[in-house]
């Protein structure tokens, strides 16, 4: 090698033109593109000045966040106290309140199990046994078991009721929803035929109507020296009604995995049950998590139409504390405290729903 | 088909004794379990001195019905009452499917916006609706955004003739003039001949080759000869103006506040998911297919007529179809906010004469049904419309 060997050294590329990076380029790209774009954009500048000032006026600013009714009738803001004053009623409704313990301990306990099912902490069968005990745990503790004093199901109201009825509907209606699925798809043609009924009876039929049999209808079932209380009418309808929803989701997942994976599992020998049991099924749950969740979703949402039926669910209570005299008037503080409250659960299922699509089957195939 | 059933089963065919038996056992539990339910049922009934059938839809109802689209009084049948919420609960959810849909393609198109802030302001919409009850979007709009408007004495005059007021809202109604008949005979006759105008354009465009705008020249025809139709027979419809008088408006047609939020939160709920139909439908269009259009010269607005929206629909419909099915199902929480629907009207049926079990099969019957028109109409347009393959 001799010295005068040349080493081929580009330039440093130049910056990009100012038109392209930057601020103003990114407001050109994203706002202001051509005149039609910077129309859109105007007008929605023009609505958001209209109405953001107005709502944070009302929320922060001119709110009261201590005082009572009259500090809220004089400030004309937002009026916080209220919903601080009502919070325990709205929490868990009418249940005694030097019980409250109990509920706030099956409330940090769903928590803690859902920030570890959320962080993948805990995962497999130690997960499913988890969520499985959880509202056994949380209906012992509520209701009273290990020699605590009895609640009767007539005080759980708020969001206790409406979690509860949402959890107990999800972990119940899974696997029966499972059931119905592989009825429905593998079934022979008698129990196929019930399976299809059901599921469409269900689907076809507004929840209320269900309710509604649940809580007009079913003493009418039963014999009449058997009486069950109106909370667990409504709580077995709401399984119902979910399973039938689960079941299509789950049989769309069983229609994902590939025949060959029957095919080789009887190839070798396994038996019918044992196939459907260890390999199709847990492989098509595993497709269809992301819809599962979304399913859970709904059902949470869903829970707010027992208010119909005569139960006092968090919906049904912030209804009927924006009837409360001492408080009248402050009917919007406590409907966008109940939207808050809905929207962080609803929404942070759904962020998990989205993670577990990240995660999933289809993601690593691509 | 049959292939793909087969091999996806393979094995689980059933064709021996053994599982016949089974299936028998089934049955006989199920039709077991029926009979017990059925026996028990009319022992209750008898209990409670309820009776059983439908005599009871001839009977007087005796209830009063706050909104009708038909003539009704309380001295109607149950039946009767019975149909009026039929009809309240198809025409909220016609109105509402209409106006979701389109509010809700709308949205899908912000939602993949170039614009940011629209994209942004669309996202929020959608994640903010979906994540909450429809009830409480319900009761939100009822007891607080429509119970903040005015007294019908200060009502909001949005435009002339349209009002808003806190006990509803307030538009002309359309009134037939003498004339009205030929008028709309020959307002008839002018869609004919534009939708002929425009048939004829579509084949003369595909045996020539050549250019003819036929949509909108039909849209043209139709509106010039309507318009001079108009004219002709001398203006045949005028408008009854609603006017405060008294307590509240007279005239003109009333929106009551209860169908109002209805329709408003079916609209604004349901459009928030036809509008993640749309902006999947679109994203599912391969980007190579724009760009390979645009590279052949054809221009931005053919692009998505002929290219991006045919393939985007296919996935569109389907979801829509469901949404559809939730929306009608959904006009049930009427019953929350005291519109008299169906539901609403059947329940305070049953709680006069307690005939739960005869009201609840009538509504799940005619749920069921409009469960079906939509389904067969929905998969006629995806077998028709869309699913035109080479």
């Amino acid at each position: 090698m001799d010295d005068n060997t040349i080493i081929f050294q580009p330039a440093p590329a130049r910056p990009a033109p100012s038109s392209r990076v930057g601020p103003r380029a990114w407001l050109r790209a994203n706002l202001f593109g051509g005149w039609k774009d910077t129309v859109v954009t105007l007008i929605l500048l023009a609505i958001l000045a209209l109405t953001l000032p107005g709502l944070v006026d009302w929320m922060f600013v001119r709110a009261t966040f201590f005082g009572d009714a009259d500090n809220c009738r004089q400030a004309g803001g937002a009026c916080w106290p209220f919903i601080v004053d009502k919070f325990n009623v709205l929490m868990m409704g009418v249940y005694p309140q030097e019980l409250g313990w109990r509920p706030a301990v099956c409330a940090i306990a769903l928590i803690v199990l859902a920030a570890l099912t959320y962080t993948n902490r805990v995962r497999g069968i130690v997960l499913i046994v988890a969520w499985a005990i959880l509202p056994v745990f949380a209906l012992f503790m509520i209701g009273g078991a290990f020699g605590m004093r009895e609640v009767d199901q007539s005080l759980w109201g708020g969001l206790m009721l409406s979690i509860m009825l949402a959890l107990v509907g999800v972990i119940v209606s899974i696997p029966l929803g499972v059931l119905l699925a592989l009825g429905r798809y593998y079934g022979p043609p008698v129990v196929k035929s019930l399976c299809v009924a059901f599921i469409e009876l269900l689907r076809g039929v507004p929840l209320i109507t269900i309710l509604f049999m649940a809580s007009v209808m079913m003493p009418l079932f039963l014999p009449p020296d058997l009486v069950i209380n109106n909370l667990l009418r409504i709580q077995i309808a709401m399984i119902l009604f979910s399973a039938a929803y689960m079941a299509e989701v789950v049989r769309g997942g069983l229609q994902a995995i590939p025949a060959g994976q029957t095919e080789a599992a009887l190839a070798l020998g396994v038996s019918r049950a044992r196939t459907i049991a260890f390999i199709v099924v847990p492989q098509a749950l595993r497709h269809v998590l992301p819809p599962l969740v979304g399913r859970c979703i709904a059902l949470f949402k869903d829970t707010s139409l027992v208010i119909i039926v005569g139960l006092l669910d968090f919906l049904g209570m912030i209804k009927n504390a924006s009837l409360d005299t001492t408080w009248l008037g402050f009917q919007a503080e406590a409907y966008v405290f109940a939207a808050f409250v809905y929207w962080l659960i609803c929404y942070s299922l759904s962020l998990y729903g989205r993670e577990l699509e990240r995660r999933g089957p289809s993601a690593q195939k691509r | 088909m049959s292939f793909t059933k087969r091999t996806a089963k393979p094995g689980f065919s059933v064709q021996n004794i053994g599982s016949a038996l089974s299936q028998a056992v089934v049955l006989t539990v199920v039709l077991g379990i029926v009979y017990v339910l059925f026996t028990n049922t009319q022992e209750n009934l008898a209990l409670r001195g309820i009776e059983s059938g439908f005599e009871f839809l001839d009977h007087e109802a005796g209830l009063p019905i706050g909104d009708s689209l038909i003539e009704y009084n309380p001295t109607r049948s149950y039946g009767y009452a019975f149909l009026v919420g039929i009809l309240n609960t198809l025409f909220v959810s016609f109105l509402a499917v209409v106006f979701a849909t389109i509010l809700g393609v709308f949205v899908g198109i912000a939602r993949v916006s170039h614009n940011w802030l629209l994209a942004k302001v669309a996202a929020i919409y959608v994640e903010t609706l979906r994540n909450l009850p429809l009830l409480l979007t319900l009761f939100f709009i009822y007891s607080v955004v429509l119970a903040a408007l005015p007294h019908p004495r200060a009502a909001i005059e949005l435009v002339e003739g349209v009002y808003l007021s806190k006990r509803g809202f307030y538009l002309p109604r359309p009134m037939a003039e003498a004339g009205f008949s030929i008028f709309l005979t020959a307002a008839l006759a002018a869609l004919a001949l534009g939708l002929g105008f425009w048939r004829w354009a579509v084949t003369y465009k595909m045996r020539t080759g050549r250019p003819m705008p036929g949509f909108w020249g039909g849209l043209g025809i139709f509106v010039i000869l309507t318009g001079l139709a108009y004219l002709a027979t001398g203006r045949p419809i005028s408008s009854e103006l609603p006017v405060y008088a008294g307590f509240n408006f007279k005239g003109g047609l009333a929106m009551k506040p209860e169908f109002a939020s209805l329709l408003i939160g079916l609209v604004l709920y349901t459009a928030a998911y036809i509008g993640e139909n749309v902006r999947s439908g679109i994203q599912s269009v391969q980007a190579g297919q724009i760009e390979a259009a645009n590279a052949l010269g054809v221009s931005n607005a053919v692009v998505t007529r002929k290219v991006l929206l045919p393939q985007a629909l296919r996935v569109t419909i389907p979801a829509t179809t469901n949404d559809y099915a939730s929306l009608v199902k959904n006009s049930s929480l009427a019953v929350a906010i005291g519109y008299p629907d169906m539901v609403s009207i059947g329940g305070t049926i049953i709680g006069q004469n307690g005939q739960a079990v005869e009201i609840i099969g009538m509504w799940m019957a005619v749920y069921l049904t409009i469960n079906l028109i939509i389904s067969l109409g929905m998969n006629y347009l995806n077998a028709r419309v869309l699913h035109v393959e080479r």
